[in-house]
Order: C-alpha cells, then sequence, then structure tokens
C-alpha cells in the first residue's frame, strides 16, 4: 500500500523531471564533457585533447576583450542604472500624483523583447538617418553628430546606455517595493528627532534597504554580464570587436567556426567565472547585513 | 515668519521638481516606441528625409505589406502558437510537481526540489551548444516539438518554485474534505488545489508567456527553415535581407511589440508581482 501510494506520488513529478533531466541536465554534462574535446559537431570523432581548449582561452585576446567589454557595460550598469532606478523610486515613494502612470511607464521597456529594443534602437542610433543626429543637428550640436555604433569610440557606451534604458525598471520596481516597506514612524521619528531630509535618508532609508540594494546589484551583475541578444541585434560584436561580450564568442566559436568544443570550454569558463563573482557577492553581503 | 507659506512653498517646488524628473524619464521611456510606430507609417523614400513624428501621410498599407509580403502574419502566429503551447505545457507540469514538492511524500522529494532549484542558480553558459548538439541527436532540431519542449524546460525551476510556495501556504482543510469524499489525488490536485491557485497561475502565465514570446537565442539554434520561425528571429533575418525596407522592418517590430505592451497594461498588476516575487528567489 505504502509503495504504491509513492509510486503514484511519483506520477507528478514524472513529467517535470524527464524534461528537467533531457533539456537541462544532459546538457550541462555535456557541455562539461564536451569542453576537454575537440569537435566540429558534425563528425562522429571527438578528440580528446584534455586541457588544451583551456589553454588556448588564456591566450585568446579577444575572448577577454569581450569579458572586460561586458564588465564595462556591468560597471555602467551597476552605477548608473542603478541609481536612476534608486532616484526615480525614491521620488515615487511619496504621496504625489501619477504614481501608478509612472510605474506603469518605467516597466515598459523591460517588457520588450532584445530584439525589438535593439533594432528600434539601432535605427535611432543610425549615423545617416537617424533621429538622435537629426535632433543633434536641429540643435545646434551638428559637431557631436556621428556614427554612434560604428564608431569605435562609442559603440560600447551606446551599447550599455540601451541595456540600462531596457533595464532600469527592474530595479524601479524592486526599489520602490523595498521603500514602501519602511514604516513612516521611522521617518516620523527622524523628523520629531529633528533630522533634516538628508539625515533621516542616511539613518533610515539607507539600513533599512541594503539588503535590496544587494539584491538588485546581484541580480544587474549576473544578468548584465550574460547580455548578448541585444548586441547581436544592434552592432553584431562589431565594429571590430568592439561590443563583443563572451556570450557572443560562444556562439561565433560554435555557428562561425564550428568548434563545439572550444564554445564549450569558454562555457565553463565563463560559468566558473560567473560563479566567483556571485560568491564574492555573497560574502560582501554577510558582511553588509553584520 | 518661516512657517505655513515657506514650508508651502518648499513642498511645491520639490514636487515640482521631481515631477520633472519623472515625466523625463517616462519620455523617454516612450519615445523611441512612438518613433517605430511612426517610422513604420512613413514610405521607403519619405522615412529618410521627414523626420517628424507624427507623418504627414499614415501609410496603414505598410502593415497589410509587413503582415503578407514579409510573412510577419505566419512568423506572428507561429509566436502564438509556441507561446500557447510552452505555457498550457508549463501549467500543467509544474502544477503537479510543485503540488507533490508541497503535499505528498515519496523518497528524494527534498533533493529533487533542491535539484530544480539548484538549476535556477548555476549560471550555466553554453548550454546552447549542448543542446543543439542533444536536438540534432533526438532529430527534434528544426522542429516545433523540439522548440517547445526545451522552452518547457526554461520556465519550469521558477513556476514551481512560485506555485509550491503558494501550495505551502494554502490550508489543508478542503483537500482534507475532499479526500474524505474519496476524491484521488489526481482530482484533489485538479478539482481542489488548481481552482484555489488562480492568482498565482496568472502569474506563471503571463512571466512565462512574456518570456516565451521575446525568446530569441534558443529560436534563432533550432529553426532553419522560415516557416517554422517564430517572431524574434524573423525580425532578425528580415533586418538582415531587406536593409533598405525600414518601413516595413518597423511596421514588422510593431506588431511584434504591440500584443506584449497590451498583456501588459491589460496584467500590470500580476507582472509587477511576479517580477518582485521572482526576483528574491534568483
Amino acid at each position: 500500500m505504502k509503495i504504491k501510494s509513492a509510486l503514484e506520488n511519483y506520477i507528478f513529478v514524472l513529467p517535470a523531471v524527464l524534461i528537467f533531466s533531457i533539456f537541462y541536465i544532459i546538457p550541462f554534462f555535456s557541455v562539461l564533457q564536451l569542453g576537454f574535446y575537440d569537435w566540429d559537431g558534425i563528425l562522429p570523432t571527438k578528440i580528446f585533447i584534455g586541457l588544451s581548449n583551456f589553454k588556448e582561452i588564456f591566450s585568446d585576446r579577444i575572448w577577454w576583450q569581450s569579458l572586460w567589454q561586458s564588465g564595462y557595460i556591468t560597471l555602467i550598469a551597476l552605477t548608473f542604472q542603478n541609481a536612476l532606478a534608486f532616484l526615480l523610486a525614491w521620488a515615487c515613494d511619496r504621496e504625489i500624483r501619477m504614481k501608478n502612470f509612472y510605474r506603469v511607464i518605467f516597466f515598459i521597456p523591460p517588457v520588450l523583447s532584445e530584439v525589438v529594443v535593439g533594432l528600434v534602437w539601432q535605427w535611432i542610433l543610425n549615423g545617416n538617418y537617424g533621429i538622435l543626429n537629426h535632433w543633434l543637428t536641429h540643435f545646434g550640436f551638428a559637431n557631436l553628430t556621428r556614427n554612434w555604433l560604428s564608431d569605435p569610440n562609442t559603440a560600447l557606451t551606446m551599447v550599455a546606455i540601451v541595456h540600462c534604458w531596457k533595464g532600469f525598471g527592474w530595479g524601479f520596481l524592486l526599489f520602490l517595493a523595498g521603500l514602501q516597506t519602511i514604516p513612516r514612524e521611522l521617518y516620523e521619528a527622524a523628523h520629531v528627532d529633528g533630522a533634516n531630509a538628508w539625515q533621516s535618508f542616511k539613518s533610515v532609508t539607507i539600513p533599512m534597504m541594503i539588503s535590496v540594494v544587494v539584491l538588485v546589484a546581484i541580480l544587474t551583475i549576473l544578468g548584465t554580464m550574460q547580455v548578448f541578444v541585444l548586441i547581436y541585434t544592434m552592432t553584431g560584436g562589431g565594429p571590430g570587436y568592439h561590443t563583443e561580450v563572451p556570450v557572443l564568442r560562444i556562439l561565433a566559436s560554435m555557428r562561425g567556426s564550428s568548434r563545439f568544443g572550444y564554445a564549450c570550454a569558454q562555457g565553463i569558463t565563463f560559468g566558473v567565472i560567473l560563479c566567483m563573482i556571485s560568491f564574492v557577492q555573497l560574502i560582501v553581503s554577510r558582511k553588509a547585513k553584520n | 515668519m518661516k512657517s505655513g507659506l515657506y514650508y508651502k512653498t518648499k513642498k511645491v517646488t520639490l514636487n515640482l521638481i521631481i515631477h520633472l524628473l519623472l515625466l523625463t524619464v517616462a519620455t523617454t521611456c516612450i519615445l523611441p516606441l512612438l518613433w517605430m510606430i511612426s517610422s513604420s507609417l512613413k514610405t521607403q523614400e519619405t522615412i529618410f528625409k521627414d523626420m517628424s513624428i507624427i507623418p504627414r501621410v499614415f501609410h496603414f498599407e505598410n502593415y497589410y505589406q509587413a503582415w503578407i509580403e514579409g510573412g510577419f502574419g505566419r512568423y506572428f502566429l507561429n509566436s502564438i502558437f509556441y507561446t500557447v503551447a510552452v505555457v498550457i505545457g508549463i501549467v500543467f507540469i509544474s502544477s503537479m510537481a510543485a503540488y507533490a514538492f508541497s503535499r505528498l511524500r515519496f523518497p528524494g522529494r527534498n533533493v529533487l526540489f533542491f535539484i530544480f532549484m539548484a538549476a535556477m542558480m548555476i549560471p550555466l553558459q553554453g548550454s546552447f551548444v549542448a543542446l543543439y548538439v542533444l536536438l540534432n541527436k533526438l532529430h527534434l532540431r528544426n522542429t516545433a516539438l523540439g522548440y517547445i519542449l526545451c522552452m518547457i524546460n526554461v520556465g519550469l525551476s521558477t513556476s514551481i518554485f512560485l506555485l509550491k510556495t503558494f501550495f505551502d501556504k494554502m490550508p489543508k482543510e478542503l483537500e482534507d474534505a475532499a479526500r474524505i469524499d474519496g476524491c484521488s489525488k489526481i482530482g484533489i490536485w485538479w478539482h481542489v488545489a488548481l481552482p484555489l491557485a488562480k492568482p498565482v497561475l496568472a502569474v506563471v502565465v503571463i512571466l512565462n508567456a512574456l518570456n516565451v514570446w521575446n525568446e530569441f537565442i534558443l529560436a534563432l539554434l533550432i529553426f532553419d527553415s522560415r516557416p517554422l520561425m517564430p517572431l524574434q528571429v524573423a525580425l532578425m533575418t528580415f533586418q538582415g535581407e531587406f536593409v533598405t525596407r525600414y518601413p516595413l522592418l518597423m511596421a514588422g517590430l510593431t506588431i511584434a511589440a504591440l500584443p506584449i505592451i497590451i498583456l501588459y497594461l491589460l496584467m500590470q498588476k500580476y507582472i509587477i508581482k511576479g517580477v518582485t516575487q521572482g526576483a528574491v528567489v534568483g
């Protein structure tokens, strides 16, 4: 009876476990394995080459450049995007009109697909026919106009800004949710004690928000390091390799040069780097809480 | 005399600055989309010269052309089909699993649940390489079924988490009553648990629908043949081939963006709830 009941219970989880095993667990281990092989993805023969792929990654300059560039985008997202998100959340956390309107609008970019956002912004930033250059000329800043996405000096920053445009609504929402959980009495108490706006912000808001800030920071870093669809649609990694990011490199190893083993080795390297980042953050956030 | 009027003026000024800031950012959110729609209503000749946000003549025929000639009608229906199929799959599979993880007892329950949750945390990069190889082996690449199964897998962990959290808090009395009435386990799940879980199911449905509709990379790798492609990949292909046909591309982008914006405006309560809950997991 007991065995029969347990078997019956397994039926509930069977479909989920089956799909998860085939489409998550198997690929997971096969990435770990393929990283040590030289394989073009087609021929049945895979050649075991030990750590050669990883050695090659160490001297792959474009790989490290791509990693640095996604780090640059992450840095901008972490500072500019999250500061903006926090400022807007703080501005909305009070009795003002149209609060709901703002909240609804700010979350429109995050629900759009990266393909749509990338292609629309590519059109806006177009060097010859883009509206941005048109307006710059119109308002007398003609000397600022440029081919934003094919100029090596601006391409990466432009991509980062569009990434922030698409993403700030997330942080805004989480910050606002956090701010609204702070009891009003704390502010009133601070006010009674004679604290001005800045002092009550420093001694009430920041301590109460620290865990939300850490959460948003972790999500921003992990999310932004893995950015690539936006870049794929806006620049494709160019000009040259100036907007390449790791996931684009993995894709290029796989589709461009048919080096499946090398692509998997890159994937493993990147995964390990991300795990190390999350580990460091975990320690830092523990320390921040104490 | 630093009371009354002084504080009132100060407050009004602060509110004014705040509204100015919020309005500026809100405008930056909307303007690119307006520009997209505006560009989709111009012709191939006017689009490079007419820089006004509201075009002089509205060329709605672009949408007809994009829908028929550009093939976006086909891709649109593909996207709808994949979205509906994946969401239905996820709702059934994840709610059954979540119910079992929450209510039923069987050996290995906690380990299995832990594995599902760990999958959300581990940033596995390049899994699409292995997935591509696997689907080739299973002859599922370039098939609708292959894509649907992959996308069901993508949404499973988060959906199971959201549903289990709900089932854990759900009172047991109703289920007990149903059991005494002789209802089977499947019956209880279907007749008692699922109807009660409607608010969470709404969150699960909407989050996954957004995710599937907007998905790009797996669709890019899985589909070679044009007639099977969903909108997002088709837009990218269209952009590569018809570089100069911007009005049609913009019409295609609008076709891809509008349903999502409408869905969002109708369901924002659930989306915002799902986002704030989902973030706490990851």
